[in-house]
């Protein structure tokens, strides 16, 4: 069994009118099974109301399943004695990074969740520092963070989330509020602490560029799992994605197209050099080519 | 104009003042208080004077920053110094058409509105050197004595944090649907002051909407970082009197003394 695992999960969101009768009943989640192996660098893909933002918050016990079970680090996110043992081995990073940094200095807002937690000051300071360090925002520590770009805040709540040394990280749309550089910012944190540091990434996202670098990649589509594996078997599905109303990204795009106007190209290329390689010996007669890399390099 | 107010506002550079204790400092505001009412004479404002210049000259913080706040309570200031000044009985020292100004108005005009200045400023050193953090930390501290008497001061002081961290995101947002609404030709300034009144519900209705998301939204952000309430919390700054702190206190109570000696 892996960090995180769920089995036969359903989800209802329940409407119901003031007399407490069942006005309407909104399935989420319908029937998900999941195992995520520790040290995984996983997205999760879906387009609105797919229901992967509300699986995030059934990893760290905000919401509770209706049917079925989820297990964090084996601990059944039901079970009451244990809740914030599981939201302290899941840490969870939310979209809007207004909404989730409670401190009016960015050290102690880091500090806030330790203190929750009931760690002694010296040890707080010391996990406040090495967060800190760990999403690169040391020298932003005594500023406000009103006075910080929508990346910097990111990056502050990530550390924020860090402090409580989780093993696992839950992100939840973390870059759909924030401009294109604070978005790179962002995940290369990320991937910088999945790497470094080991934390297993649930990265939930519907920009196709963030997920081209994860170990796995899990598509949903109305509360399912429709499509689960590399970056690269995912993306080589193009028709399937598009069935989905998901977007693959540009270039894969373009070799999916050409592929279907009959050239040899193989399925799921993901970046630019790759598309680059494939096509030149299509393209061109071997001399030419050569003279055209030597010709770009030249350039370069 | 909500931006112009200093309240709130900490401005960090490390000074003396920013390293004393948050309770030193709100205990000291308070004294300070005590002494501007209980002063009635040149030399006891002269004494609060010097001891404010001091406060000012340790804090290291720009004296246009303490200014600032003073733009707020103008017109305030302005009421109550020409209440003072035209309405206090006396012997009359000029007059102005119908208005007499007598000696007597001068001075309590000039005394209410240095106690007034002084206030405003010795409140904002207090805001300037200490996180709003700190702060309702050494409030909650100091008032911990009201929780067996069953007040909620951790969850008080909880809300007045998450407050004031909330303050300058409103503001803006404030501002946003303001000029939103102003682009669909909503119009906030002409018409009396009922008009204006009920002009402002197209921006108060969206404020209050997003001020509800958030505090959702935060709320779930709180729980997910295991807030669970002031009971088996510590502290990443915990409060504790330091040599500093004790000396602090015995200035507080050698100024009290002499005020109380000249306050005349």
């Amino acid at each position: 069994m892996g960090i995180i695992k769920a089995s036969r999960l359903i989800y209802d969101y329940i409407r119901r009118d003031e007399d407490d009768h069942v006005e309407e009943v909104n399935r989420a989640i319908d029937g998900l099974d999941l195992d995520i192996k520790a040290g995984d660098f996983v997205a999760i893909l879906g387009h609105n109301g797919s229901g992967k933002s509300t699986f995030a918050k059934q990893v760290n016990g905000i919401l509770l399943p209706t049917e079925g079970t989820v297990w964090i680090s084996g601990m059944n996110t039901t079970d009451d004695d244990h809740i914030w043992d599981i939201r302290k081995t899941a840490g969870m990073v939310f979209q809007n990074p207004d909404n989730q940094i409670i401190g009016n200095i960015v050290e102690e807002d880091v500090g806030f969740g330790p203190e929750n937690l009931g760690v002694p000051t010296d040890e707080i300071w010391r996990r406040v520092d090495e967060s800190l360090a760990a999403v690169g925002m040391t020298a932003y520590r005594l500023k406000s963070p009103n006075k910080l770009s929508g990346g910097q805040k990111q990056r502050v709540a990530i550390a924020g989330v860090m402090a409580m040394k989780p093993q696992c990280i839950i992100l939840d749309e973390p870059t759909a509020m924030l401009d294109p550089n604070g978005r790179k910012e962002v995940i290369r944190t990320v991937h910088e602490l999945n790497k470094k540091e080991g934390i297993t990434v649930l990265l939930i996202t519907h920009y196709m560029e963030e997920v081209i670098e994860a170990d796995r990649v899990i598509v949903m589509d109305d509360g399912r799992l429709v499509m689960d594996g590399t970056p690269r078997e995912v993306f080589s599905r193009v028709r399937e994605l598009k069935d989905y109303r998901l977007d693959v990204p540009q270039v894969t795009e373009l070799a999916y197209e050409l592929k279907q106007e009959g050239a040899e190209l193989p399925d799921g290329i993901l970046t630019i050099e790759e598309l680059t390689e494939h096509l030149l010996p299509i393209l061109q007669p071997d001399e030419i080519q050569e003279e055209i890399i030597a010709g770009s390099e030249s350039e370069i | 104009m909500i931006r112009e107010i200093t309240l709130g506002q900490y401005y960090p550079v490390d000074s003396v003042l920013h390293r004393l204790d948050s309770r030193t400092k709100l205990f000291g505001t308070m004294v300070f208080i005590i002494s501007l009412f209980l002063a009635n004479s040149l030399v006891a404002y002269g004494i609060a004077t010097l001891f404010l210049a001091l406060a000012i000259y340790l804090s290291k913080v720009p004296f246009s920053f303490m200014v600032r706040g003073l733009k707020a309570i103008l017109f305030l200031l302005l009421i109550s110094v020409s209440f003072n000044l035209f309405l206090t009985p006396g012997a009359e020292a000029f007059r102005i058409g119908f208005l007499k100004i007598t000696w007597e108005g001068m001075r309590l005009a000039g005394f209410m509105a240095l106690r007034l200045i002084y206030l405003v400023i010795g409140s904002s050193i207090m805001t300037l050197t200490t996180t709003p953090n700190e702060l309702t930390d050494g409030l909650e501290k100091s008032l911990g004595f009201l929780k067996r008497v069953g007040v909620p001061v951790h969850e008080i002081s909880m809300m007045m944090s998450i407050a004031l961290r909330f303050i300058p995101i409103l503001v803006e947002e404030t501002d946003k649907i303001m000029k939103a609404q102003m682009a669909r030709g909503a119009d906030f300034e002409s018409g009396n002051l009922i008009q204006k009144a009920r002009n402002m519900v197209p921006l108060l209705v969206p404020l209050f909407i997003s001020a509800f998301r958030r505090a959702t939204d935060l709320a779930m952000a709180m729980e997910a970082r295991c807030y669970h309430g002031g009971d088996g919390r510590t502290k990443m700054k915990p409060l504790c009197y330091k040599h500093r702190d004790h000396v602090t206190y015995l200035v507080y109570l050698l100024y009290l003394v002499v005020i109380v000696l000249f306050r005349g």
